[in-house]
């Protein structure tokens, strides 16, 4: 027969094909994050729209000093940093699935992952880094 | 007869044509390995009762037309769970599908398209190799496992504890589910919901002692949480069985480490 499959599958008829079971909860708890985070990211950036685009004047009134005034205050601070932890992680996990379940070779996914891995850090970084040490007095140059 | 063009004119004036038959179009997608580099597709102009079932004109294609013809059937009766194939694009038993709930309207000619069912290797025509399926199930402990001494009489369940796992053991195996799941058909390393739905069975059985053991099976990255709750398995299943809810229950067992 032309299939190579059946061949392979009858060289080690009772050879296991499934590697063990790793015995941890990672997509479990990834599983959970992901209904958490969403139900989170619903109210966060709704809420970051509607401010944004619909409030008092809406984009029009978007300017350095408008965002300076919303980061005086710890509260927005950290709305805009759980926002973007929240958003970062839960849409990096659901590349990864994405990535798990369409990348055809071990090779891709690996490699596929690192560039989405590294992406989120980057971003998760500066983001972070401009949320804590943003300064309003920045001089005019 | 062996393959041929698909533009061929099949001779189906063989087919015994009851009083009150139509003619359907049969539209089968055809694949021999030792002649075809890929699938194609070929039509038989058949006469069919509405009553038929698919299977019958499969059947008649076989014996009369082109005895190469290659599909599983054994009771022919929605029992077996051997004649699982995509039938108008949907994942079905050829035995439980009727003829009169696939014509086409008033006028119109009725086409029935046929194909092999998807994820798993087409080893010929509507044949498929169900070794990637029948692996996923071995892996989860398909049998009671029991420990300690052997009781000397019945392992007695009351009716509520029977109930529990009621819809899972309806499972004919068939892969219709499993076959019709996105999942599956990306990277054939999930288990597919009818190992799940299989596993489930022993899962909640209150005589079984190994819930704990297909539990860690199902934890794993290729077990329950590739689930995207599609629910084609649910669409897909012959029995009925509602697959998308066993898999859910084993993701709560999960959840709350509770069986």
């Amino acid at each position: 027969m032309a299939d190579s499959t059946s061949a392979l599958a009858l060289d080690k008829p009772r050879s296991p094909r499934r590697p063990a079971a790793r015995r941890n909860n990672f997509e479990l708890y990834s599983w959970v994050f992901m209904r958490i985070s969403g139900l989170a990211l619903v109210v966060l950036v709704l809420g970051h729209l509607f401010i944004m685009n619909i409030l008092d004047g809406g984009v029009h009134r978007i300017n350095f000093a408008f965002v300076a005034g919303r980061w005086s205050s710890p509260f927005w601070q950290f709305w805009d940093l759980s926002m973007l932890w929240l958003a970062q992680l839960h849409g990096g996990n659901g590349l990864r699935t994405i990535i798990d379940d369409y990348a055809r070779k071990d090779n891709t996914r690996f490699w596929l992952k690192m560039l989405l891995y590294v992406a989120m850090a980057v971003i998760l970084v500066l983001g972070t880094l401009v949320v804590f040490t943003f300064d309003p007095d920045i001089p005019a140059s | 007869m062996t393959a041929v063009a698909e533009s061929t004119v099949h001779d189906t004036s063989q087919i015994p044509a009851p009083e009150g038959s139509l003619t359907v179009t049969v539209k089968i997608q055809r694949f021999n390995p030792e002649i075809d580099d890929e699938p194609h597709w070929e039509s038989y102009d058949v006469p069919a009762l509405p009553t038929d079932r698919v299977l019958n004109l499969l059947m008649n294609i076989k014996n009369y037309v082109d005895g190469t013809l290659s599909f599983r059937r054994s009771c022919a009766h929605g029992i077996c769970g051997s004649d699982a194939m995509q039938i108008n694009g949907i994942n079905r038993l050829a035995c439980k599908v009727l003829v009169k709930d696939l014509l086409a309207k008033k006028g119109k000619q009725t086409t029935i398209t046929v194909a092999p069912i998807k994820g798993l290797p087409t080893m010929k025509d509507l044949y498929v190799d169900m070794e990637p399926f029948f692996e996923a199930y071995r892996a989860v402990k398909p049998y009671l496992i029991a420990y300690g001494n052997e009781p000397t009489r019945e392992r007695i369940q009351s009716a509520a504890d029977r109930e529990r796992f009621d819809d899972t053991t309806k499972c004919i195996l068939c892969a219709c589910c499993t076959s019709s799941c996105p999942v599956y058909w990306a990277d054939g390393s999930y288990f597919g919901p009818a190992a799940i739905v299989n596993a489930h069975r022993f899962i909640f059985d209150s005589r079984d002692e190994a819930s704990e053991e297909r539990l860690d099976i199902l934890n794993d990255a290729e077990g329950v949480w590739r689930c995207r709750t599609t629910f084609n398995c649910t669409d897909a299943c012959p029995r009925g069985i509602q697959v998308t809810k066993a898999i859910q229950e084993v993701k709560r067992a999960l959840l709350f480490k509770r069986v």
